[in-house]
């Protein structure tokens, strides 16, 4: 079999990592092409030189039998080649139809756009209304959206970097759909992920990037998860394991809470009502964008709710702000790493004060103790393995991962009484993720009651004991997670938008 | 090719050496501006930097003037920095300079001619508690209505030059002045008098409250968990609201401190080198002040070298006009190439340059 691409030796060096060292592998018209890795293992980069963003150092690419360097990403989608970005760059304020003909180069008339729209989304059994205006469309359709933007341009090769974190599991179900056809088509599908059980039922081959170099090649099919994992890491993988005390008291309630969005797209909440029992951890799941800001705001205290409307140990608490909640025993940590539960320009030590002077006691009689603070950044960072020179670092020098493990550590270890987290391991490696997760449910095992909003549902399954959805700003009734089924996740979520039109193209 | 590098923290070295390359880089282009003027460039910085302070002739009358400049200079640039850290951005200092003075003249002419030791102290308070009513308003509507306090604040300075004119002319024009506009003189009432302390050195009352000032700030800044807060809410605006920061409460606070500063220095102003209430009483301080705290880096200390520079550039400004007969936009200029540099060059704080071939990425 003839490759559509090949690449050979690739290598990128930025000042102080080498990104990609000696990168080869190539793919062949139709293959579905996973490329695996943990966070840092330069996968972006990899693929970033493929669509043209970024210059190789070294190394040299061939397309289709000729010799491929493109200049920019014009030149790779003129090559043939398209990508669909985990983050979206979309216009809220502006219809389908005119999202994708502003990255067009010779955008058709309206008309012929909106009807190759149709036609395109009809195909590939990804139905979209061109006249919709986006900022009314969930992550799904958004994604839709960057795919038949890229599908109009007819790739040969389309990349696709984490594309299902955003996506509710019938929805998953459509995508795989789409892309099984694409490839029986002949494109061929370069697909990042860092979800295995994905790429097991998906793609053909696998590339194991770490530390920039490629360390493994596999068949996926015939890969265990676990093996896959063991790879990316380089290490044995530990399982986190719930230290399985039995739930308590009723340590935080809500009752009926009702919240305006938080920003013009957001999601008002609307009549949410939980309870939290001391010892157990209650999984929130849910699509990002469905009220989860907002719940965590109303559960933090940034956002003020009716005094009855939070209870902690049957107190009213929903009128008391951040600070007050955490002298109670309230802590939280937002999905924003940087500008949100971390001030990027600001040292570890720093940002150990922002949440921890009431518990850790950092200040005393208006003035931060310094020393104390140190002392803690220095404590979170054993205690976490976050791996940083120094407290003295600025948050904004660590990775996401661990960044975020420092993050955690900083609520975990003051010992709060209630946890409340949002994507705790977004955008977290392997090993990371489970020492986070690890640290949620020792928590948990001490007494506290932990609430862990997500939209990794295999997260949710691992670590919590109880689940409820979060869609459309409304919180389902929680179910017991044991012996809870994907499709029921699934169906709790409000399924997929439009699934019916989808199976009959099926 | 150069290309700018992000660096992963800022860099201590280059924050504490840039306003030292920058006073020289200002000095290198100064100088080709003077010499292309037909001036020796060598003999106009003399001028400038070294005359007003050594000069065996004017020295004399020169070096107090320092302190006389820089001290309400740094008085309301130690304020208005506790704000611009945070992101609320005062920039109607002048405004509230102006009406601490007019309320500290007010209420120490009240009691005219009594010969009480408290009025002095009733004045300071009154000009501080002028400055930050002024500033309140701005405040206020920014936490109640959600104006725009850069506006509010900015066009109150017209306001207050306005209600100046009218008390230069009217409510406190001196009943002795023969008409003339103008309050009496407060600075040769023994009450109301903020004379200079020690002799031959420009030292008056607002030069030590700009010390305490500084040295205040600095505490708060470092120590303090609101200076904490101050800089969190400027830097990260969402954190601040996780870490438990009120962003109205905040507003107000920094309004209050940078308006009865500027207030003080007002008042420090009209009781000693002004010494009177007149309709060009004010002279651009609280403008030159915002200058004067993004020379000084936002930063305490940096704002008390920032204002006796500025205050130094100033008084040798004059200086060169008349002695060297330059023209007075060349020293404009030359003001406005410090600043230029200070922020050009400050991009090496936060970015390295790379000299290479490569195209940028």
């Amino acid at each position: 079999m003839t490759h559509l691409l090949s690449v050979e030796g690739l290598t990128k060096a930025y000042p102080g990592v080498v990104a990609n060292d000696g990168v080869s592998f190539s793919i062949a018209p139709g293959e579905v092409h996973a490329l695996l890795g943990e966070n840092g293992a330069g996968k972006s980069t990899l693929v970033k030189m493929i669509y043209g963003l970024v210059k190789p150092d070294s190394g040299a690419m061939t397309l289709n039998g000729g010799a491929y360097a493109p200049a920019e990403p014009r030149a790779a989608r003129a090559a043939g080649v398209a990508m669909v970005f985990q983050h979206f760059s979309l216009f809220d304020a502006l219809s389908v139809a005119e999202n994708i003909a502003l990255g067009m180069e010779n955008p058709p008339r309206p008309s012929d756009l909106s009807a190759r729209i149709r036609e395109v989304s009809h195909t590939y059994g990804l139905p979209l209304d061109p006249d919709r205006l986006v900022g009314e469309l969930s992550a799904g359709e958004r994604q839709r959206v960057e795919i038949i933007r890229c599908l109009l341009q007819d790739p040969k090769l389309l990349i696709m970097d984490e594309p299902t974190s955003v996506l509710t599991p019938q929805e998953v179900a459509i995508l795989f759909e789409t892309l099984r056809k694409l490839s029986a088509e002949g494109t061929a599908i370069l697909y990042i992920s860092h979800k295995l059980e994905e790429i097991r039922t998906l793609c053909d081959a696998a590339t194991i990037l770490r530390g920039g170099k490629v360390v493994a090649t596999c068949i996926p099919r015939e890969t265990t998860a676990r093996e896959m994992a063991e790879l990316m890491v380089g290490a044995t993988l530990m399982t986190p394991k719930a230290a399985g005390a039995a739930p308590g008291e009723v340590l935080l309630s809500v009752e009926g809470l009702t919240l305006g969005a938080a920003s013009m797209f957001g999601t008002r909440l609307q009549n949410v009502s939980l309870d939290l029992r001391a010892g157990e951890i209650l999984g929130i799941g849910g699509v990002a964008g469905n009220g989860q800001d907002e719940l965590l705001a109303a559960l933090s205290g940034e956002r003020r709710a009716p005094p009855g409307a939070v209870l902690f140990r049957g107190r009213p608490v929903g009128a008391l702000g951040p600070t007050e909640r955490r002298r109670l025993g309230i802590c939280s940590a937002p999905e924003e790493r940087l500008g949100h539960a971390a001030a990027p320009d600001m040292s570890l030590t720093e940002n150990a004060v922002l949440t921890g002077t009431v518990r850790k006691r950092l200040a005393g009689r208006g003035f931060v103790d310094w020393t104390a603070a140190r002392r803690f950044a220095e404590e979170v960072i054993a205690a976490f393995d976050v791996r940083t020179p120094g407290p003295a670092n600025a948050a904004r020098s660590l990775s996401g991962g661990n960044l975020q493990k420092f993050v955690i550590g900083r609520e975990v270890l003051q010992a709060p009484d209630v946890l409340v987290v949002n994507q705790p391991t977004w955008g977290v490696d392997a090993a990371a993720a489970a020492a986070i997760r690890q640290a949620l449910m020792d928590l948990a095992g001490k007494g506290a009651g932990v609430i862990v909003i997500s939209q990794d549902l295999d997260e949710l399954m691992e670590v919590a004991d109880r689940f409820c959805a979060l869609n459309g700003g409304r919180l389902s009734a929680s179910r017991p997670t044991a012996g809870l089924t994907i499709e029921e996740i699934g169906l709790m979520l409000g399924g997929a938008h439009d699934m019916e039109v989808a199976h009959a193209e099926a | 090719m150069i290309r700018l590098e992000k660096r992963p923290s800022p860099s201590r070295f280059w924050t504490a050496t840039t306003p030292l390359l920058a006073v020289a880089l200002t000095m290198v282009a100064g100088g080709i501006l003077f010499a292309l003027l037909g001036k020796d460039p060598l003999e106009a910085l003399r001028t400038i930097f070294w005359d007003p302070l050594f000069h065996p002739q004017f020295a004399s009358y020169s070096r107090p003037q320092l302190l006389v400049k820089a001290g309400p200079l740094i008085l309301i640039a130690v304020g208005l920095s506790l704000g611009f850290r945070a992101g609320i951005w005062n920039i109607g200092a002048e405004g509230q300079y102006i009406m601490g003075a007019i309320v500290g003249a007010a209420a120490g002419l009240a009691f005219y001619p009594s010969g009480s030791p408290l009025i002095f102290p009733l004045m300071v308070v009154a000009g501080a508690l002028g400055g930050w009513a002024w500033a309140m308003i701005p405040a206020l509507l920014r936490v109640k209505f959600r104006t725009n306090e850069i506006l509010v604040s900015l066009l109150l300075v017209y306001v207050a030059q306005n209600i100046l004119a009218s008390a230069a002319v009217g409510f406190l024009r001196s009943p002795e002045g023969g008409g003339f506009p103008g309050s009496r003189n407060l600075s040769q009432w023994s009450s109301s008098a903020n004379p200079e302390l020690i002799t031959g050195t420009g030292m008056h009352w607002g030069v030590v409250a700009a010390f305490i000032a500084v040295i205040f700030a600095y505490v708060l800044m470092s120590k303090h968990l609101l200076g904490y807060q101050i800089r969190l809410a400027g830097q990260a605006p969402r954190a601040a609201r996780f870490a438990g920061v009120e962003p109205g409460r905040l507003v107000v606070l920094c309004l209050s401190i940078s308006g009865a500063l500027a207030g003080l220095a007002g008042l420090f102003e009209v009781t000693g080198p002004a010494g009177q209430i007149s309709i060009d009483f004010n002279s651009n301080y609280g403008f030159t002040a915002i200058i004067v705290a993004f020379l000084g880096r936002l930063h305490p200390v940096g704002i008390l070298l920032a204002g006796l520079l500025m205050a130094l550039t100033y008084i040798g400004g004059e200086l060169a006009q008349f002695m060297l007969g330059l023209p007075a936009a060349a020293i404009q200029a030359f003001q406005g190439m410090l600043l230029f540099f200070l922020l050009g060059v400050d991009v090496l704080s936060n970015y390295r340059i790379r000299f290479g071939r490569r195209s940028v990425a």
